[in-house]
C-alpha cells in the first residue's frame, strides 16, 4: 500500500493475548484518514476506536476498552516507547508508526 | 481401593518428608565438616604428602601470611573452583563474587519462574536465598517447574526446591517461608533481604510485592509468562525513598490500575509452555546478578530510561525492549504523598484482593436453565438417547471450549462451537461458512459434516439482517430439540445460553436451552471418572 495524500499507513501489533481478539494475528497493516471527521489530525484515541469498530473480531469490547479508554492492564507503545512518554491518547499518528498494544501477563 | 491408594500415598509422602529432613541434616553436617577441615590447614598439608617444613613457614612469612591457620584469600579455596568460570569474567571478578556472597535474595513463588531463577542464583553463589511459597507440588507443575520431581508431588514447593538447591550448592544459606504472602506477614519476611524476585502468578501479589519493595527500599526483578509469551521488568532501580524522582518506577507507576479481574488469565486457563516461562526465570536470575554486582547503580544510570522486555516465542524478533516511563509524580506508592505505607499494610486497611477484584464464577442463569452432570447423564439413559449418526437423537449437546481442548477429549455426540466464535461480532453477511464447527464423532469421516455446515439458506434465524454466524448452524443441527451447553468449568456455558436465548434459539420458550453445571469438571467428578483431567 503506497501512501496516498489522504491516508496515513501504520503498523499495529497486539501481544499478551490481545491478538486473539484481532483474528489471532499479531501484526496488522492499518490505513487511517490523515484528518479525522472532526477536522483534526488522527490520534491514538481515534485509532483505538477505529480498531474497535473495524478490526476487532470479538464482541467483548470490554476486553480492549473501558470507558472509552484502553482498559487497565494494557500498555500502549508508540515505536517501542510507553505512550506516556509521547503524549498518550493525544499523540498524533505519523506515517509508518508502529503502535503496539500489550496486555500484561500475570502467570508464573 | 481408592482408600488404599490414598493411604499408601500418604505413608510414602510422610517417609519422603522424613528422608528429606534427614538428608538436610546430613547436608548441614557435611557442610560443617568441610568448613572445619578448611579451618585446619595443617590437615590438608598432611594429606598433600609433605610435612610442614620450616621453609614453608618461611615462604608463608614472606607472603605476609602470619599463620597458615588463617585463610588469607577472600574466598574459600573451593569457592575459587566452584565459581571459577564466572570469576574470570571482567563483569564479575572477585568483587562481584564477594557481592554475590554477601547478598540475600528473596524469591517469591517457587513455580515456573522461581525454579530456574533460584537454581541459577544458587549456582552463582548468592549468599542467602529465601523462598516463599505456600503451595504444594502438583503433577501439572512438573512440565515447567524444573526443581520439582515426580516423587515430590504433594510436598511443599519450598521444601522440594530447597532439597534440590542444597544438592546443587550446599555452601550457601537457604531460608524457607512455607506460606502465602499477605500484607501482614510480608514486611517481616522482606526486611531480611537485599533484593526481591517476583515469581508469582497473580496481580494482587504483584502490587503487594512492589509496594513492599518501595517501602523497604529494595530493587525488584519482576517477570511473568503465559502461553508463548513473557514479560520482564526491573522496578525501583535504583531503589530510592518515596518522593525521590531519581528512583526507578514501581509496579504502580507502570500499571496504576489493576486489570479487570475477568481479563486476568491464569496458566491453568490459558496454558503455558515450559521453556517460555523458563526463559523468563533465567532472565530474572541474570538481571538479579547484574543488579547485585553493579553496586554503584551504574547500569541503571547508563540506560536512560527503565525498560520492559517482551518475549514472544513466535514473535519476529522474539525479544523486544520497550522504553518505560520514570516514576509517576502522583504514584500511590513511590511519590511524595503516597497512600500506601507500612502502617496501612499492617493495619489491614489495604486489601489487595479487593483492589484487584475477584472474578466471580458466572451465576447468570436461573436453576431451571441448568442441569447437574448427573441429571444430564440420567437424561441420556431414561430417554434412551442413542446416538444417531454420531449425534444424540432427542437433543443436542454443544461444547463451547476452544477447538484444541475439544480435540483433547469430549463427550460422545457433542458438537463444538468455540466460545471465541460465540463471541464473534455480529456480521451482516450470513453466508460466511462456519469453519470451526466440529463434531466429536470423528469429524473427518462424518457424512453429516457437509450437512452441518452453514449454507446460509436457513431462514428461521434471519429475523433481522445482523445474524450471529452460528445461529443458522444450530437451527439446522437442533431443529426443535432441547439444547444443552457444556464447557470446562461451567462459566462460559452460562454466557453462551444467555446469548443463544438472545439470538432467539429458545423459539420463544418452546425449546429448552440450558447448561450443564460445573462443566466437564463436574462431569468427571460425578459421572465419568475416566474423563481426562487437564
Ligand atoms: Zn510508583
Amino acid at each position: 500500500m503506497a501512501d496516498t495524500g489522504d491516508n496515513v499507513h501504520l503498523t499495529v501489533e497486539f501481544s499478551g493475548g490481545l491478538e486473539m481478539l484481532f483474528s489471532n494475528r499479531r501484526k496488522h497493516s492499518v490505513s487511517l484518514p490523515k484528518i479525522s471527521p472532526k477536522g483534526t489530525p488522527v490520534t491514538i484515541d481515534f485509532l483505538v476506536k477505529y480498531l474497535c469498530d473495524h478490526l476487532m473480531k470479538d464482541s467483548r469490547k470490554d476486553l480492549f476498552i473501558m470507558e472509552d479508554n484502553v482498559r487497565p492492564g494494557i500498555l500502549v507503545l508508540i515505536n517501542d516507547s510507553d505512550w506516556e512518554l509521547e503524549g498518550e491518547a493525544d499523540y498524533e499518528i505519523q506515517p509508518n508508526d508502529n503502535i503496539m498494544f500489550v496486555s500484561t501477563l500475570h502467570g508464573g | 481401593m481408592d482408600q488404599t491408594i490414598r493411604n499408601l500415598r500418604e505413608q510414602i509422602s510422610l517417609c519422603e518428608r522424613q528422608l528429606h529432613a534427614l538428608k538436610v541434616q546430613l547436608n548441614n553436617a557435611e557442610e560443617r565438616a568441610i568448613l572445619e577441615a578448611q579451618a585446619k590447614p595443617e590437615m590438608s598439608f598432611d594429606l598433600s604428602g609433605g610435612g610442614q617444613d620450616a621453609w614453608q613457614m618461611e615462604i608463608l612469612g614472606v607472603l605476609g601470611h602470619e599463620s597458615p591457620r588463617k585463610n588469607a584469600w577472600p574466598l574459600m579455596p573451593q569457592e575459587y573452583k566452584r565459581y571459577g568460570r564466572q570469576l574470570i569474567l571482567p563483569e564479575i571478578g572477585l568483587n562481584g563474587q564477594l557481592r554475590l556472597k554477601n547478598t540475600s535474595v528473596l524469591i517469591v513463588g517457587v513455580g515456573g519462574l522461581g525454579c530456574p531463577a533460584a537454581a541459577y542464583l544458587a549456582g552463582a553463589g548468592v549468599g542467602t536465598i529465601g523462598l516463599v511459597d505456600g503451595d504444594i507440588v502438583e503433577e501439572s507443575n512438573l512440565h515447567r517447574q524444573t526443581l520439582h520431581t515426580t516423587e515430590k508431588v504433594g510436598m511443599s514447593k519450598v521444601d522440594s526446591a530447597t532439597f534440590y538447591l542444597k544438592s546443587l550448592n550446599p555452601t550457601i544459606k537457604y531460608v524457607s517461608h512455607r506460606t502465602h504472602l499477605n500484607p501482614q506477614n510480608a514486611p517481616d519476611i522482606f526486611r531480611h533481604y537485599d533484593l526481591v524476585l517476583d515469581c508469582t502468578d497473580n496481580p494482587a501479589s504483584r502490587y503487594l510485592i512492589s509496594d513492599l519493595c518501595v517501602l523497604l527500599g529494595k530493587t525488584l526483578v519482576s517477570a511473568s509468562a503465559l502461553r508463548m509469551e513473557g514479560q520482564l521488568l526491573i522496578l525501583n532501580y535504583p531503589p530510592r525513598a518515596p518522593g525521590d524522582s531519581s528512583g526507578g518506577p514501581c509496579y504502580r507507576c507502570v500499571f496504576p490500575k489493576p486489570p479487570p479481574a475477568e481479563t486476568v488469565v491464569t496458566c491453568g486457563e490459558g496454558g503455558v509452555l515450559g521453556p517460555v516461562v523458563g526463559v523468563m526465570g533465567v532472565l530474572q536470575a541474570l538481571e538479579a546478578i547484574k543488579v547485585i554486582v553493579d553496586d554503584s547503580h551504574l547500569l541503571s544510570s547508563q540506560s536512560e530510561t527503565p525498560s520492559l522486555l517482551l518475549f514472544s516465542a513466535y514473535g519476529t524478533p522474539p525479544f523486544r525492549s520497550i522504553r518505560l516511563r520514570s516514576r509517576r509524580p502522583r504514584c500511590a506508592c513511590c511519590s511524595e504523598q503516597p497512600s500506601v505505607s507500612l502502617a496501612s499494610l499492617s493495619s489491614g486497611s489495604l486489601d489487595y484482593q479487593l483492589f484487584c477484584g475477584i472474578a466471580n464464577p458466572a451465576n447468570i442463569l436461573n436453576p431451571r436453565e441448568r442441569v447437574s452432570p448427573r441429571e444430564y447423564a440420567k437424561t441420556l439413559v431414561t430417554t434412551r438417547s442413542v446416538l444417531d449418526r454420531g449425534l444424540p437423537k432427542d437433543h443436542v449437546l454443544i461444547d463451547v471450549r476452544e477447538r484444541v481442548q475439544f480435540d483433547l477429549c469430549s463427550i460422545e455426540g457433542s458438537i463444538n462451537i468455540p466460545f471465541s466464535q460465540i463471541n464473534a461480532p455480529v456480521r451482516s453477511n450470513p453466508s460466511t461458512r462456519e469453519q470451526s464447527v466440529a463434531s466429536s464423532s470423528s469429524p473427518s469421516t462424518n457424512p453429516d459434516q457437509n450437512a452441518m455446515e452453514v449454507d446460509g439458506k436457513v431462514s428461521e434465524g434471519q429475523r433481522n439482517e445482523l445474524v450471529m454466524p452460528w445461529v443458522h448452524f444450530i437451527h439446522k443441527a437442533a431443529l426443535e430439540k432441547p439444547i444443552y451447553v457444556v464447557c470446562r468449568f461451567g462459566n462460559d456455558s452460562q454466557v453462551t445460553v444467555k446469548k443463544f436465548k438472545e439470538a432467539g434459539l429458545d423459539l420463544s420458550g418452546r425449546r429448552w436451552v440450558g447448561d450443564i453445571k460445573n462443566g466437564l469438571r463436574g462431569w468427571r467428578t460425578h459421572v465419568d471418572k475416566d474423563f481426562p483431567e487437564y
